[in-house]
C-alpha cells in the first residue's frame, strides 16, 4: 500500500534539506559563473602562460570525478591548516568544477561572436578589459544561457554528492528518513518530485530571461 | 596642414606583411586636412589593409603613418610600438565606419552610439544619451533610438554606425567600402548622409565601388592595385583622363559590369 501519510508528515524534512541543496548548487552556481568568466578570459589571453594555466585547470577539473575533488577539499584543506565549515568546502568545489565547465562552455559562445565586433570598439579607443565587460561577454552570455541553465540543473542534481562530506541536503535526508521508516518508494518518490519540481522551475526561468535578453 | 578640427595623414613607404605576403608595397600618400579620399582598385588590391593601417588595426612593418606628424602605432619611424594607452588616445580621433557595420546586437541604436561616449571620452550617461540622440537625429534616425539593430534595415544601420563614429568628434574618419553590404535602393541614403559629413570639412578616407560617388564627393582618388599606389589624383584626372593603363582597365570593367 502506497502511504501518502508517510510522504505528509516527512514533508517538512525533505523541504528542510532542500534549503540545503538550493543552497550548493545555488552558491555553487555564483561562484562557478563568476570564476568561468575569469577563467575563460584567460583561456583566450594571448599571453601564453596565462592561457595554458586556465587550461591546465580546466583539464583537472573537468578530468578528475567531483566526489573525489570533494573527499580531497573536505580532507585536505583541514590538513594543511585550513579550517572552513564542510558547507563552504563543499559549495567551493562545486563551484570551482562548474567553473572550468562554464569557461568552456563561455568560450565556445565567445568564439560565435564576430570579430568586428571587439574591433569596432577598439577602433573608438575603448580599453581591453571595458570591451570584454560591455562587449564580448554580454554577448557570449546570451549565445550560451541555454547551456548555462542546462548546467546549473547538472549541480542540482549533483549537489547530491555534497553528501559525502556530511551535508544532509535532499538525498542525503531521503536516504535517512527512508531507513527510519521503511518506506524507501514514498520518500524518494517525494524527493524525485522535489528535485523535478525545482529543475522545471529553472528551466522555465531560463527560457523567460531568454526572451527577457532577445533583441 | 592641421586645422582646429580637421587631421592630414601623412602616409611615407609604407609596407605591410600577411606572414610572407606582401600586401602594400611602398605607399606614399598625403591626405590633405579637410579632405575627401577615396580608395579604388581591383579586389584584393589593399584598400582595406592600407585603410586599416591608417589607424593602426592593422600592424604595419615599414615605413609609417603619421596623423598630424605623429606616427600612429609605433614609439617612432621603424621604433617599437607603441603603449597601448597611447594608441587608444589616437584612434579617439579617428572614425572608422565598416562594411559589416559592426553595431552591437545587444543595445539599441542610441546605446551603440552612447557607449563609447561613456566608456572612452567618460560623459555622464545623461549627457552621453542627450548626444547620442543627436548623432542620430543628424542621421535622419531621431524616430529609432530604441531601436536594436536587427530591427533596422542595412541602410539604417550603416547610419547608426556612422553616427556611432561621428559622435565622438573625430578629426577623421574611416569608411571602409560603407555601402557594399547594401540592397542598391539603400545605398542612397548612406551615400547622402556621408557627402552631408563631407560638406562639413572633416578629413574623410572612403574605401569605395561607387565610382559615381567618388568622382562626385572626392576631392582626390588613390587608385591600388597588387598592393602597389598606382596613382593618386583629382576625380577627373583619373576618371576622365586615366594616365595608367591599370586604371583604364579597370574602369573599363567597371563600366561593363555596370552598363545594364
Ligand atoms: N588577415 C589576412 N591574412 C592574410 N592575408 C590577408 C589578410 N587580410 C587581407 N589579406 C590579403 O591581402 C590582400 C589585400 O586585401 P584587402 O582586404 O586589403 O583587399 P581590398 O582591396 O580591400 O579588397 P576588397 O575590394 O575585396 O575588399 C589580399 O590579397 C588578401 O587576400
Ligand atoms: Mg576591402
Amino acid at each position: 500500500m502506497f502511504s501518502w501519510s508517510t510522504i505528509v508528515e516527512n514533508l517538512p524534512y525533505l523541504l528542510q534539506a532542500t534549503r540545503f541543496t538550493l543552497l550548493v548548487s545555488g552558491l555553487g552556481m555564483g561562484l562557478g559563473l563568476v570564476m568561468g568568466i575569469v577563467l575563460c578570459v584567460a583561456r583566450l589571453s594571448p599571453i601564453r602562460w596565462i592561457s595554458r594555466i586556465a587550461a591546465l585547470y580546466v583539464s583537472f577539473f573537468r578530468g578528475v570525478p567531483l566526489l573525489v575533488q570533494l573527499l580531497l577539499a573536505y580532507y585536505f584543506l583541514p590538513s594543511v591548516g585550513i579550517d572552513i565549515p564542510p558547507l563552504w568546502a563543499a559549495v567551493c568545489s562545486i563551484g570551482l568544477c562548474a567553473a572550468a565547465y562554464i569557461a568552456e562552455i563561455l568560450r565556445g559562445a565567445l568564439i560565435a561572436v564576430p570579430h568586428g565586433q571587439a574591433e569596432a570598439a577598439a577602433a573608438l579607443g575603448m580599453h581591453p578589459f571595458t570591451i570584454w565587460k560591455r562587449i564580448l561577454i554580454p554577448q557570449a552570455l546570451k549565445i550560451s544561457m541555454p547551456s548555462l541553465v542546462n548546467e546549473l540543473i547538472m549541480l542540482v542534481k549533483v549537489s547530491s554528492l555534497v553528501s559525502a562530506v556530511g551535508i544532509v541536503e535532499l538525498t542525503r535526508m531521503s536516504q535517512s528518513i527512508s531507513a527510519a521508516t521503511f518506506r524507501p518508494l514514498e520518500i524518494y518518490i517525494a524527493a524525485a518530485a522535489i528535485y523535478l519540481v525545482i529543475n522545471l522551475a529553472l528551466a522555465g526561468l531560463g527560457q523567460a530571461l531568454e526572451k527577457r535578453l532577445d533583441y | 596642414m592641421t586645422s582646429e578640427n580637421a587631421s592630414s595623414v601623412e602616409i611615407t613607404a609604407l609596407g605591410k606583411y600577411y606572414n610572407s605576403f606582401h600586401a602594400l608595397k611602398n605607399i606614399n600618400l598625403s591626405i590633405p586636412a579637410g579632405k575627401v579620399t577615396c580608395l579604388i582598385g581591383p579586389s584584393g588590391s589593399g584598400k582595406s589593409t592600407l585603410l586599416r593601417c591608417i589607424n593602426f588595426l592593422e600592424e604595419y612593418q615599414e615605413g609609417a603613418v603619421e596623423i598630424d606628424g605623429q606616427v600612429i602605432g609605433l614609439e617612432s619611424v621603424g621604433g617599437r610600438k607603441m603603449s597601448a594607452r597611447r594608441l587608444r588616445e589616437m584612434r579617439r580621433s579617428i572614425g572608422m565606419v565598416f562594411q559589416q557595420f559592426n553595431l552591437w546586437p545587444h543595445m539599441t541604436a542610441q546605446q551603440n552610439v552612447a557607449e563609447a561616449l561613456v566608456q572612452v571620452q567618460g560623459l555622464s550617461k545623461a549627457e552621453a544619451a542627450r548626444k547620442a540622440a543627436a548623432a542620430l537625429q543628424k542621421v535622419g534616425l531621431g524616430d529609432k533610438t530604441e531601436s536594436f539593430p536587427n530591427r533596422l534595415s542595412g541602410g539604417q544601420q550603416q547610419r547608426v554606425a556612422i553616427a556611432r563614429a561621428v559622435a565622438m568628434e573625430p578629426k577623421l574618419m574611416l569608411f571602409d567600402e560603407p555601402t557594399s553590404a547594401l540592397d542598391p535602393e539603400l545605398v542612397g541614403e548612406v551615400l547622402t548622409v556621408i557627402k552631408d559629413l563631407a560638406s562639413e570639412g572633416m578629413t574623410m578616407v572612403i574605401v569605395t565601388h561607387e565610382m559615381g560617388f567618388a568622382a562626385h564627393v572626392a576631392d582626390q582618388v588613390a587608385f591600388l592595385e597588387a598592393g602597389e599606389l598606382v596613382s593618386c589624383a583629382p576625380p577627373a584626372e583619373i576618371f576622365r583622363n586615366p594616365s595608367d593603363a591599370r586604371i583604364k582597365a579597370f574602369l573599363e570593367t567597371y563600366h561593363a559590369r555596370n552598363q545594364f
